[in-house]
This record gives structure tokens, C-alpha cells and sequence, in this order.
């Protein structure tokens, strides 16, 4: 079935955009990027532990080469935008090819960058985090598995490959997730992780199918240019097909009724909560938006979904954030913290805003590994997730300090720091789509929603600060309350701090309004051109506002929990009559999933299998059970009488003849002759009588 | 002369001499019946020879071969018997029954 080894190239210039360059051996030897970790993975599985590192060698030197690779791609893309597509047919399935291949443009170039560096910096930590944990060498090929299956999505240039990968990141998820699997707790993490993204994944599924029979092709090439030249197959079902692949989007990057696995998901070890809300996994349905997003721009195709886009996006970012607030969990914190960015890039999308979106979650992603790295490295050495445990760690954990303020910052948006400008450019392009006059909104009163959701994001930019705030104070101010003394995590994890520390301050310098427009010029540049709003000057409104909610949280969060020791202790749990309730259960969606959905579901179920157990499948196996040994009686009597019989008679019939025809042989040379005689009379006799 | 009375005589002769086999106790009158059969074979291949007055002379010649086919066969088979007389004092048929199982 292997029909050809030769690539079918899809180089820039055959294609639409004449500014793109095929990127010449850089581009085409990009296969390596997801096959490399694929690799790695089985290696350090099967002969890991016969490395000096038990491993982490391997999946250091691995991530090491995705890092240098992603940075070479990016700074070649910057001088010389790229636009590559490599495929190989491996089935063939009626008349619809099965191809593996791998996509060098704009968007996935980017993402290359943050999996290596982030994946980088996260390998190198985890080597300090999990050293001494039973199952180290099993950790590193999962989690490469989980880097690799991530580049394996993202270089996808069709939906096939891309549901390939999709599962391989969930399946290491569900690995990682439970690595510490002997506790309860955590392996129904895994398995609630899992089973949330599968709902996701149906309908990731339905949509890849909507779309691939309307229009003839599993590739992202075909189905965008399909969206280009108005095909009008595609064009009647893309609003099912856009609905559907939104809801695969929910599921992996975790919006509202889909979110609730990923703060389970911190039963996994810090390192997998770095990377999977920084770089991989939960990055997936954005970048899956932003894959086919000129289906979701057109008019005509799925644009209206955008309004049910932007609505998901806007109340994910804003429920989510509050539940950070009465978390106790530092990585319960962040978890919420993450979902509520994700909501942002969500509702970026919905607004129309590609760019703005796809920049949250590049900056996102060094300010959130850096946070859960910090994070880990406080747990590290306080040995408790509890920020009721922790406390005046500025003094013993320097480095972690001074990386996890940095995060915070950037991560509430305070002005140089990388958070601010991707925030600020969601802001400004939620208030131009608000604004009416950008086209940007396909459904009727479009305006109105995105100035709505501008409101809430804005709210949403204070949330976030305050919570932040929260949890820098209750960490590293006040008084220790703890056991033990804590001291610094060694060099082989704050470095690392460090480094994402300075990603941090200067990821958003690449897309200022009026200085520069790197970072929309590199998403901006692949085949099917992403038409996009990239403001010529700072939204000052948009702006100050983002910056007066960010100050106001940071600065209501210290006026509670100020580094004042009395009033910490007072505030430590945050009270309010009607929202604490409410969001110390999280809104009751978990409990109504378990209660109302899993419970209901699963109970009937059990009695329905137990009694098909009991009644059918034991019915039928006892069936067989007598069966079978009438059938062997049966065949015992066959073969005593029927067979032995035959045999007996047959042994008998040969003696019986014996005694008859022996007399006939008396030895009496005239009695033969009389019989030779009469056998030639009677042979005469024949002849003449019948010829 | 038709070949009518030479069949008949063939004929005659051979029932005499499947009668003199079959009721003969003494094996040398049972080889003499033996040749009285031969003997009326070659007169059927004589007579036939005449009849069909083929140009080879087939018959002729198989008679030939008939003849002496017999005196050969006389000879081993009186040489036989004389054998089995002097070692069991008998030449009747019926005590010769060695050939049965």
C-alpha cells in the first residue's frame, strides 16, 4: 500500500503567496522535528537505564536539537519568510489519500520555537525536580513522548496526522498525569484528564470528517483553498464542520465546560504542568483554530461560529480566573490561572484577532512555565503543595523569587514585560471588533458581544493581577509556617527560572504597535495569508485600562495580604459570603458532572452489564459448557460403535470370506481346470451372444 | 469341403479331449487329452488358413509353431511325471494335490 516515498512538495513557489521562500534544506529536512522525539521516546523506554543519565541524556540531547532547530527556523523565517509542505502518501483509503508530513510556515515554525525552548528548559529543571523519583527513566520517555506527539500535531499538514498526534499527546498526558499512580487520587486524574479530551475529541473527529468528505481532502492546503475559492460543498457545511473541530479545540486547550481536567492534571509533576500549560497539550486547540482560521475569517463558512467562540473564550477567562482566588494548591493557582489565559487567546480568536491570539500564547508560554517551574521549585523545598505551608521563602529562595515575581508581573500585565503587550493587543482588538467598523465580527450584533467580552477581559486583567498578588505574598512574604528549613533549589533547576525569567521581560518586545511587527509577520506568513488587524499605534484606551485593572489587583492584593504578618494569617482564607461558597466548589460543574452525568450514566450502565453478565454471557458459556460435552458424547459413541464397529466387521467379513473361498482351493489340478474351462465357455458364451 | 466340417471336427476334438482331461485319473492320458485339444486347434488354424488364404500363410505357420510348441511341452511334462512317479509310486491326479493351501 506504500504508494510513494517521494514527498509531494508544496513549496512557496507554486504556491499563493510569492514573498515565501521554500526554505531550502532547512525546511525540507523539518521531518526530523517530530520524528527525532518519536524516536527518542522507544530509546530511553527499552534502553534507558543503561545511559549515565538513566535517560535524561537522551531527552536532553533530543529537546536540545529541537530548541537549536526551532531558534534556526525562527531567525531564517524573520530574514526569509518560509512556506513549506512536505507529504507522503502511506494508505490510501477509497479515493482519499493517508499521508504523514510535516509543515513549515509562519504558525508552526513559531510553535517549533516555544516546544524546543520551553521543552528545553522544562528537561533541564526536571532533571533536578524528579531526581530520586522510582520511576525516572520511565518519566523521561513519556515526556518525551509528550513533546514528540505535540511537533507531531504541529507539523501535521492534514488533518490525519494532526488527530495522530493529538491522541499521542494525550496518551502521554494520561501517562504523565499519573505518574504517581499508587496514589487514588491521581490516576482518576488521569483518567478524568483523559476522558474530558475525548469528549473534545469526538467532536474533532466529526468535524475532520465534515470537512474532509465536503471537500475531497484531508490536507489544511486543500480544505483552506477550498475556503479561498468559495467552494460551495464546503461552504454548506462549514458551519457544522467549524462547530465541530471548536469543540476538539474546547476539549485539548480546556475552555469552559471542558476545563474542568486541567486543574486535576497538577496530580502529574511539576514538569508536566510546565510544560503541558506552556508549550504543548493545552496549546493544541488554539493552534488548531489558527490552523484553519481562514475557514472561521470567511464569510460565508463557518464565520458565525466565531460569536459561539468568543462567548466560550470570554467566559472561560473570566469564571476560571476567579476560582484562582480561593485556591490554596499553589498549582491549583496556576492551573486556573492558565485556563483563564486561555480563555483569552480564545476569545482573541473569536474576536477575529489571529495574531493576538497566537501572541498571548507565545508569550504565555515562557511566563507560565516559568510560574510552575518556580512553583515547583518552592514545593521542592517546602514538600507541600499548600500555601498555607509556605511563607516568607523571599529570604531562603532567592533565584526562585525573584523569577516567580517576574512571572507574576508578566503574567498580570505590567507594562515592560511580555504579558502587557500580548494582553494589550488582545484588549485593543477586542475593542476594534467592538468598535463595528472592522468587519472582524460575522454574527448580528457582533459589536455588541465583543464589547461585552472587552469588559470582561478587562475584569479578567484585575483578576488576574489579584490573584497573582495573593500568591506571591502568601508564598514569599510574611512568616514561614512550614516544616523544616527551606533552602534554594540547586543550580540545574533555577537556571532554567532564570532563563525563561528573561524570555519573560522580552518575548513581547517582538510586537510593538508602531516599533515593530515581528511576531505578525512570522504567524502571518504561510500559504493561505490570514487577513489581520495589527494596530499602527497602541489603543491607549485599551491600554491604560489593562494597566489601571492589573495596578488596582496587585494593589488590592496587598492590601489584604500585604506582607503585614497579621492581616496574612487573618486573610488566609478568603472569605465572602456567597462567592466563596461558590467558588471554592467551582461552580458546581464538577460536581455536576460527577453527580448529574457520570453517576446517572455509569450506575444504569453497571446494573445493565451485570446483568448482561450474569444472564447472557453466562447463559451462553454454560451453553457451550454442555454443549460441548453432549457433543462428546456423542462422538465417544460414534467412535466405540460407529468406528471400532466398521473395523470389527470389516476384520470379520475378511475371515468369513477366508472360510468360504478357501475351499475352493483343494488343490485339485482337475477341479481348476474345470473352472478354466467353464470361465472361457462362459466368456464365448458372452461374446457371441451379446456382440 | 466347407470349413463347416472342419470347425465340427475342431470341434469335436476339442470336447473329446476336454472330456478325456477332466475324467482322466492318470496323468499321462490327462497330457494325452492335452494334445487331442492342441490337435484340434491346429486344424481350426489349418482350415482358417485355407478360408481366409492370407499371403503370409499365418495359419499354416502358427500351426507349425503349434506342433512344436506341443511335442516340447509333452516332453517336460512326461519328464514330470516320471519324476513324480518314482518319488511317490503314483501317477493319479487326484492324490497330486500339493497346490492347495
Amino acid at each position: 500500500m506504500i504508494a510513494r516515498l517521494a514527498p509531494v512538495i508544496l513549496a512557496a513557489e507554486e504556491a499563493h503567496a510569492a514573498e515565501l521562500s521554500s526554505g531550502g534544506l532547512l525546511a525540507s529536512a523539518a521531518w526530523l522535528i517530530p520524528v527525532v522525539p518519536m524516536v527518542a521516546a522507544w530509546v530511553i523506554a527499552l534502553f534507558g537505564k543503561r545511559f549515565p543519565y538513566k535517560g535524561w541524556d537522551v531527552a536532553i540531547a533530543v529537546m536540545g536539537f529541537e530548541a537549536v532547530y526551532g531558534t534556526v527556523l525562527l531567525l531564517s523565517h524573520i530574514a526569509n519568510p518560509i512556506g513549506y509542505e512536505g507529504s507522503i502518501e502511506v494508505a490510501r483509503i477509497g479515493s482519499f489519500p493517508i499521508e504523514w508530513g510535516w509543515n513549515v510556515d509562519g504558525l508552526s515554525i513559531m510553535m517549533y520555537f516555544i516546544i524546543g525552548v520551553v521543552g528545553f528548559l522544562v528537561f533541564l529543571y526536571a532533571k533536578g525536580y524528579m531526581e530520586g523519583d522510582i520511576r525516572y527513566t520511565w518519566f523521561f520517555a513519556s515526556f518525551i513522548l509528550f513533546a514528540g506527539g505535540m511537533l507531531v500535531l504541529v507539523s501535521a499538514p492534514n488533518l490525519i496526522q494532526l488527530i495522530v498526534g493529538w491522541e499521542l499527546v494525550g496518551v502521554a498526558s494520561w501517562l504523565l498525569i499519573g505518574h504517581y499512580w499508587e496514589d487514588h487520587e491521581n490516576s482518576s486524574a488521569a483518567i478524568k484528564a483523559f476522558l474530558t479530551n475525548k469528549v473534545g475529541d469526538v467532536g474533532l473527529f466529526i468535524g475532520a470528517i465534515i470537512v474532509a468528505v465536503s471537500v475531497g481532502s484531508f490536507r489544511f492546503s486543500d480544505v483552506l483553498d477550498g475556503v479561498e475559492s468559495g467552494a460551495p460543498t464546503l461552504a454548506r457545511y462549514a458551519f457544522w464542520a467549524g462547530i465541530a473541530l471548536f469543540i476538539g479545540a474546547m476539549g485539548k486547550s480546556a475552555q469552559f465546560p471542558l476545563h474542568v481536567w486541567l486543574p486535576d492534571a497538577m496530580a502529574g509533576p511539576t514538569p508536566v504542568s510546565a510544560l503541558m500549560h506552556a508549550a504543548t497539550m493545552v496549546t493544541a486547540g488554539v493552534y488548531l483554530v489558527g490552523r484553519v482560521y481562514p475557514l472561521y475569517l470567511t464569510e460565508g463558512f463557518a464565520d458565525e461560529v466565531r460569536s459561539v467562540i468568543i462567548v466560550i473564550g470570554a467566559l472561560t477567562l473570566f469564571l476560571t480566573g476567579l476560582i484562582a482566588l480561593v485556591q490554596n494548591d499553589i498549582k491549583r493557582v496556576l492551573a486556573y490561572s492558565t485556563l483563564s489565559q486561555l480563555g483569552y487567546m480564545t476569545a482573541a480568536m473569536g474576536a477575529g484577532a489571529y495574531t493576538a491570539g497566537l501572541f498571548h500564547l507565545f508569550t504565555h508560554a515562557f511566563f507560565k512555565a516559568l510560574l510552575f517551574l518556580g512553583a515547583g521549585s518552592v514545593i521542592h523545598a517546602v514538600r507541600s503543595n499548600e500555601m498555607t505551608d509556605m511563607g516568607g521563602l523571599r529570604k531562603d529562595m532567592p533565584w526562585t523569587f525573584r523569577t516567580f515575581v517576574v512571572g507574576s508581573l508578566a503574567l498580570a500585565g505590567i507594562l515592560p514585560l511580555a504579558g502587557f503587550f500580548s494582553k494589550d493587543e488582545i484588549l485593543a482588538s477586542l475593542r476594534f471588533a467592538g468598535s463595528g467598523d472592522s468587519g472582524f465580527t460575522g454574527a448580528q450584533g457582533g459589536a455588541a458581544l465583543a464589547n461585552v467580552v472587552l469588559v470582561l477581559a478587562i475584569a479578567g486583567a484585575f483578576v488576574t493581577a489579584f490573584y497573582m498578588a495573593r500568591t506571591v505574598f502568601l508564598t514569599f512574604y510574611g512568616s514561614y509556617k512550614g516544616h523544616g528549613h527551606p533552602h534554594e533549589s540547586p543550580r540545574v533547576m533555577w537556571v532554567p527560572l532564570a532563563a525563561l525569567g528573561v524570555f519573560s521581560i522580552v518575548a513581547g518586545w517582538i510586537n510593538i504597535p508602531g516599533i515593530t511587527s515581528t511576531f505578525t509577520d512570522v504567524v502571518g506568513a504561510r500559504f493561505h495569508l490570514v487577513a489581520d488587524h495589527h494596530a499602527e499605534s497602541f489603543d491607549y484606551l485599551a491600554m491604560v485600562l489593562g494597566l489601571a485593572a492589573a495596578a488596582a489587583g496587585i494593589a488590592l492584593g496587598y492590601r489584604i495580604w500585604g506582607p503585614d504578618q497579621d492581616t496574612q494569617e487573618a486573610r488566609d482564607t478568603f472569605s465572602i459570603p456567597v462567592l466563596y461558597p461558590l467558588l471554592s466548589a467551582k461552580y458546581g460543574i464538577d460536581d455536576f458532572y460527577m453527580e448529574g452525568i457520570i453517576k446517572p450514566v455509569r450506575g444504569p450502565i453497571a446494573r445493565a452489564v451485570d446483568w448482561f453478565n450474569g444472564h447472557v454471557i453466562d447463559f451462553v458459556i454454560n451453553g457451550a459448557g454442555f454443549a460441548a460435552r453432549g457433543i462428546g458424547k456423542l462422538v465417544y459413541a460414534f467412535d466405540q460403535q460407529g468406528v471400532d464397529g466398521a473395523i470389527n466387521a470389516a476384520g470379520a467379513a475378511t475371515g468369513a470370506a477366508g472360510s468360504v473361498l478357501r475351499r475352493s482351493q483343494s488343490g485339485r489340478i482337475q477341479q481348476y481346470a474345470v473352472g478354466m474351462i467353464a470361465g472361457a465357455v462362459a466368456l464365448v458364451a458372452g461374446f457371441v451372444i451379446f456382440l | 469341403m466347407t470349413i463347416t466340417q472342419f470347425i465340427l471336427l475342431g470341434a469335436a476334438l476339442f470336447s473329446i479331449g476336454v472330456y478325456g482331461l477332466l475324467t482322466r485319473r492318470n496323468a499321462v492320458l490327462v497330457l494325452l487329452s492335452v494334445e487331442v485339444m492342441l490337435a484340434a486347434v491346429t486344424i481350426n488354424l489349418v482350415a482358417f488358413d485355407r478360408h481366409v488364404a492370407d499371403q503370409l500363410a499365418g495359419g499354416q505357420v502358427f500351426a507349425l509353431f503349434t506342433i512344436a510348441i506341443g511335442a516340447a511341452e509333452v516332453g517336460i511334462g512326461l519328464a514330470i511325471v516320471l519324476l513324480i512317479f518314482r518319488n511317490r509310486r503314483t501317477s493319479n491326479v487326484d492324490d497330486l494335490e500339493l497346490l492347495k493351501l
